[in-house]
Order: C-alpha cells, then structure tokens, then sequence
C-alpha cells in the first residue's frame, strides 16, 4: 500500500464504501522514529466522520504508534519523531502553531488499561472540563459529570456513590469512567487503545455497545487486536503489518474479501 | 598452640576435605558425575562445612567459657581477706594478676635470680619487659599469676586437642557419608541458608543491645535526677562539678534542647523540602533521560559529603556572611551597623542542613513521583493537560503519601543531625524564638557532656545517656511513621 501514489489511495478509498462520507483526520506519508529506529513507514490513512475505525495487526505493527500520533501523543515518549502530515479538519496537527494542549481536548483518549485517576468518580470527570475552563459554577459542573455518566451508560450504576474514588469501581466501569472523563471535555475525535484488552466478555460487550452509540455523535478510531471486534464495531479497517498500512477499506468488504495476502492471513488466524 | 594458629589448620583441614570429597564423589561414580545428586563441588563442600564449622563452634564456645572458669579458680586460690573485697576492689586485684601473669612468661631466668636474690622487685622486673602493673605487687600474686599460666597453658592444650579431634572426626564422618544418592547440594544451601540468617540476626541483635545498654546507663540517671524535672525541665545547666561534691547536682532540664533541636530541623525543613521537591519534579517530569543521567547522580554526590564538611561551610562560609550582611543590612536600615544575624546561630545551621538534606528530598521523591503509573500521565495529558497541570492534579496528588513518608525520614535525619549542628548552632542552651541567635540541640549536649575525662557515674555524664534514648525514640516513632505511611501508599499501584 506504501508503494501506491497518493492518488491511487484517494481513488480506492472513492470506489469503496461511504465514499460519500467527509473525511475528519487524513495521514499522508506518516512515519514515526523511535530514536534511530522506525516504527512507521509512510503511511497514509483518512479517518472518516461520525465512523469507527479499527485498527488491527499483530504485536509491534505500529498500530498503536499511529493512533498516538494523532493526538501528539508520541510527543511525551523521549527521541520519538513525526515525519508527514496529519490533518484534522483540513488543519495541520503537527503545525508549530497548533497548541497541542487544545488539539488533545479536541482528540481525546481511552488508554489500554483503564487508567482512572485516584480521586473520585465527579472529580474524574470534571477534571478535564475545569482545566479547559469549560465549566464555571458547581450546577454547571453537576451537569457535565451526569450527561458524560449518561452517555458513557454508567449514571445509574455510580449516581449514590460520585464522591466515591474512582478506582474502587471495577475493571468494565472504570474503563466505562474512562470513556466518560473523555466526552466530559466535548472532543471530536476519540482515539481507543484496545480499551477491551483488559476486560471481560460482558464489561467488554457493554463497552462496545457504547462504541457503536458514540458513534453518532464523535470519530472514533480504535485500536484492537480481536478480529470479532473490529467486524462488530467499525465501518472502516486498517490492517497494518511490521510498521506499513497493508490495506484500508470497509470492515465487510476486510473480513470477506481482503485484498492483500497478509490481512487474509492474519484475519483468518495463520498469523499473529 | 595460639587460637589462630588452630583455626588456620582446622581451614586447612577444610580445604584439604573440599578437594578430597570432591574428588571421592567423582571417584563413587567412575567420573560419571551425571550420577551424583549434586554437582561434586557440592560434595566438596559438605566435607569442608563438617570439618570447619562443629570445630569453629567448639573453639568459640571454649574461648567464650574458658576465661571466667579460670578466674574463678585463681580467685578461689587467692587469700580469704582478697575474696572477701568488694567486687569493684576484687575485679581490680584480678586485672593486675592477670597483668603479672602476662609479664611473667617474659622473663629471663637472669630476672628471676634477681628477683629471688630480691634485688629488684616484681614490678620494676615487669616494667623492664614494658609490662606496667597498676600499684604494688603484693605477696600473694606471682603465685597467683603463675597459678593463672599454668591453667590458660592447659586450656590452650586441651583446646587445641578437642578442637583439632572434632574437625578430623567432621571431616572423616562427611568424607565417608558421601555416596552418589547423597543430597548434598540440599544439605549445603541449608549451611548457607543458616549463615544468612545469623548475619541478618547479628544486625537486629546489635540494636538490641543498643537499646538496653542506653536504657540501663539512662535507669541510672533517672535514680538521680527525676524523670519530670528532664523532661520538663526548661532550665539545662548540668554543672561540671568537682567529682563528689555532692552539693551540685545541676539542672537538666530538656525543653531548651529539645526547642533547639526541633527548631533547627524546622529551618532545615524549610529549606530542603520546597528545594528538593522542587528539584524532584524537573528530574522526574521535565528533565530529558539524557540530562537526567548527568545531574542525578550530580546530586547524589551532595549527598555522599561527610556532615562534618557541610560543619566546616557553615563554619566559614555561611556563619560569616550571614553576619556580615545582617551589619550592612543594619547599617543601611538604621544608619547604626550591627550584627544581628550572629556567626553561630538557628539560621545559620538550619540553612546549612538544609542544604544537606536537599539530596534526601529530592532523591527519595524523585523515585516516588516515578513511580506513579506511566498511565496517570497519559490519562491527564490526553485530556489535554499541560504538563504541570498534570503535575500539580494529578501526579502530586497521587505521590503524596510517599513523599510525606520521604519527608518524615528526612525530619529523622535532621533531628539526628551532629556535626552541623555541633559546629554552627553554638552551645548555649537557652529557649528563644529568634532564628538570629545560637540554640543548641540535644546531639550537641550529647558530644559536650560526653567529651574530656569522664567517670561514668555522675548525672552530668549519664545524662546524655537519657538524651541518646530520647533522641533514639523520637527518630524511631518518625520512622515508624514514614514508613507505615509508605507502605500503605505502595498498595494502591500494586
């Protein structure tokens, strides 16, 4: 796929489904060096709006390094670099004149392990609403924490119990609190690193039910390493292998008839 | 044969049994040593662990025994008015025959003709052979002495023989214990394990032994002065009097000293903890690894400075200056120069160990602000927090814990603190709230009372027996405290 000229990408992604879909983040020649290393050659990649993107590949493909590149994320790990360009809204992200602290309240993120903050389930969710100024009064801050709660479907397992910390929920509601903390500060995009991964079936299923209904209202791109998954959630799939996108296109059109070898290969189990 | 001399052959003997059993197992299999146990060193070294230890067990147990039952018999062989001393006069008696008894062995036969012809006396034939003897030589003691020469020779050679039979009856009974199914590797770890434990124990053992010789030097103190007087006590004036004057029993009181101390930990306090915290979070969330590999360690190194250095700078350096700028600064002020920060004061020392304990701070936070998960700082970062919100929200807020623990070490160390102390607070024991003038801390009432030619009986002595516990036990319970505080912190990530 790295091989194909910018062009040809454009016109496989028009021929396939949701051709008619706005494009939110496009990634042309994206490449990530750890050091000396590199961990991503050249990729190219448009996330569409209001769909689910799925990420899938085996360990190390760089699949994770791609998501974390589109909020900067990399920017925090010492000797990491970008080279390309990442657009969001036809924006350069990587522009010297972005503030990267705004970028990631518009591109929020739900990490691999639910990583809840040990203070308590309200002030986990205010958290990122008060340093971005989005709230004023308490009435206001009351509000944030319940539509966030509501939407991320945990209000009515916490409601009695917001002053309790965070991290006395369980796995499934604090990766859930995790979700809810990320909608708290109105982003367009949200970015999930296998945020299944340490789950178990039933927190996993409520979580992608809340997936497909965040789905109306944020982008979302989400990493996984579950086949089932990336075909219940996501419209579209990349399928990335040892640091290139291997192909891209729409989830059913990945799982039944893949182009390349190695997404055969690898979604029918022979490798990874 | 000397004891030394006895433990080199029973190593001897040991070495010489690690290669020989070494070499029997190889021998039992046909040097086939996959059909041993245990790999043949192991053998080795159950032939030598039976040949050193039982003996090294026997020679110390005898050493330990054999002086008090040999002083027993010379005693009872002494005249009835000697025993019937008391045990301070008897012990004297004792030494000094023990004295006689090492010179003795020295001499020449030359000497002992002249000594019998009676043309020199005891002492001064002793005093030739650089043996002094405390007092007069009285009638009884060279034969008491000789008495006492004769029983340690016969220790000596009774304990040698014993000695030398246990470790060649070790030696033979491992060397042929030793058979291809034998578990040797098992038996040894055990040996080892052992000699682990012994080491761990000497270690808990010694502090122990701290703790009740202090208590029992401090009961002493306390049959003189009353308990509530020390502690409550707000005047400290212990009274250097001549030995026996009764008259002057002094004051001890701690408050002034205990106000001084804790005072002068405030400073340093005050001084290291916005420091070293600050200087923990640069290292741990800003620096890059590369400039944190060069000044960590940069930092460490004020940490390795002996406290009698940091004495000398606040000695020279700081006391001077702080002085000489408080003149200028009143000359400026009021037109009239005067020193009113002194050289030796509780700014002067409590900013020196401040100094001292910015390492402790920023090291012991350094690694408790690392160890806050990696996914914290995501969390906050991806929602789109700046690094130092990140920092003061959520990183801070989460190390707490630890870095009160940190911190209460540190106070244990800065109320434990001597040299600092001893060189820059001055020594006068009187209770002010102005950091410009000289306190002084129980360390440096310890070093004072307990420096020059002193008879451990007087309260003016004992007393800093009584300080050392009341120091020992306030670091303890801060220790107690920061580590419990630690411990529960540690739980919440694991």
């Amino acid at each position: 796929m790295n091989m194909m000229s910018e062009a040809a990408v454009e016109q496989a992604v028009n021929t396939k489904a949701g051709a008619t879909v706005p494009v939110k983040m496009k990634a042309r020649k994206v490449g990530v060096f750890y050091g000396d290393k590199q961990a991503l050659f050249d990729v190219d990649l448009d996330v569409r709006e209001k769909h689910v993107t799925a990420l899938i590949g085996p360990s190390g493909c760089g699949k994770s390094t791609f998501l974390r590149c589109l909020n900067r994320m990399n920017d925090t790990i010492d000797g990491c670099r970008v080279t390309g360009d990442i657009t969001m809204d036809s924006a350069n992200i990587y522009d010297p004149s972005v503030d990267v602290v705004e970028l990631r309240a518009s591109v929020g993120m739900v990490f691999q392990k639910p990583n809840p903050f040990p203070k308590t389930i309200y002030e986990n969710i205010v958290y990122g609403p008060k340093i971005h100024g989005l709230v004023s009064s308490k009435a206001e801050m009351d509000e944030v924490v319940e539509t966030s709660l509501r939407k991320a479907g945990l209000f009515e397992e916490v409601k009695d119990r917001l002053q309790e910390s965070g991290t006395g929920l369980s796995g499934g509601q604090q990766q859930r609190l995790c979700i809810a903390r990320a909608i708290a500060v109105s982003p367009e995009v949200i970015l999930m690193d296998e945020p299944c991964s340490a789950l178990d079936p039933i927190a996993t299923a409520k979580v992608e039910e809340l997936i497909d209904e965040l789905r109306e209202n944020y982008t979302i791109v989400i990493v996984t390493h579950s086949m089932q998954q990336a075909a219940r959630v996501s419209q579209r799939t990349a399928m990335f292998h040892l640091g290139n996108l291997v192909e891209e296109g729409a989830t059913d059109h990945m799982f039944t008839n893949p182009d390349d070898q190695r997404t055969q290969d690898y979604i029918t189990g022979r490798f990874g | 044969m000397s004891t030394a001399t006895t433990l080199l052959i029973i190593i001897c003997l040991g070495v010489i049994g690690y290669v020989a059993g070494r070499i029997r197992a190889g021998q039992l299999v046909q040097g086939a040593y996959s059909a041993l146990h245990s790999r043949p060193g192991y053998y080795g070294a159950f032939v030598l662990v039976w040949t050193i230890l039982p003996s090294a067990i026997v020679l110390a147990i005898w050493l330990a025994v054999s002086p008090a039952i040999i002083n027993n018999q010379v005693f009872h062989s002494l005249p009835q008015s000697i025993q019937d001393m008391s045990a301070a006069d008897r012990s004297l008696e004792l030494s000094k025959i023990n004295a006689i008894a090492g010179g003795l062995s020295d001499l020449t036969d030359e000497d002992r003709q002249k000594l019998e012809s009676g043309s020199i006396t005891m002492r001064e034939a002793l005093a030739d052979k650089g043996v002094a003897i405390a007092g007069e030589v009285d009638e009884y003691m060279p034969a008491a002495a000789e008495v006492y020469n004769g029983l340690s020779s016969a220790s000596a050679l009774y304990r040698t023989i014993l000695v030398l039979l246990v470790a060649v009856a070790g030696f033979v009974y491992a060397y042929y214990m030793i058979s291809p199914k034998m578990r040797a590797r098992n038996k040894v770890e055990r040996v080892i394990l052992g000699i682990l434990i012994v080491a761990s124990s000497i270690a808990i053992l010694t502090t122990v032994g701290i703790v009740w010789s202090m208590l029992s030097e401090t009961g002493r103190f306390f049959a003189s002065v009353p308990p509530h007087e020390f502690f409550f006590g707000t005047v400290w004036d212990p009274r250097f009097a001549a030995a026996g004057a009764e008259d002057s029993a002094g004051q001890f009181g701690l408050i002034p000293l205990l106000a001084g101390t804790l005072y002068i930990a405030f400073v340093a306090m005050a001084v290291a903890v916005p420091i070293g915290l600050f200087a923990a979070i640069y290292m741990a969330e800003y620096a890059s690894n590369h400039l944190r590999a060069i000044v960590k360690p940069l930092l460490e190194v004020l940490a390795g400075i002996p406290t009698i250095v940091y004495g000398f700078f606040a000695l020279v350096t700081v006391g001077p200056f702080l002085r000489d700028l408080s003149t200028q600064i009143s000359g400026i002020v009021t037109g009239n120069a005067f020193a009113f920060i002194q050289a030796q004061s509780v700014l002067t020392a409590g900013f020196v160990m401040g100094i001292m304990l910015i390492p402790f701070v920023s090291s012991l936070s350094d690694d408790i602000i690392t160890a806050v998960p990696r996914a914290m700082r995501d969390g906050s970062l991806g929602l789109g927090a700046t690094r130092s919100e990140t920092v003061k929200r959520v990183i801070f807020p989460a190390a707490l814990p630890g870095i009160v623990g940190a911190l209460l070490l540190t106070a244990s160390r800065a109320i434990g603190e001597t040299m600092i102390v001893v060189l820059a607070a001055g020594v006068a024991a009187r209770l002010t709230i102005n950091p410009f003038e000289p306190m002084t801390t129980v360390t440096v009432k310890i070093v004072n009372q307990l420096t020059g030619d002193l008879e451990f009986t007087s309260p003016q002595t004992l007393v800093a027996f009584a300080l050392g516990i009341t120091l020992f036990f306030i670091t303890l319970i801060l220790n107690f405290y920061a580590l419990y505080i630690v411990r529960k912190y540690r739980e919440q990530y694991e």
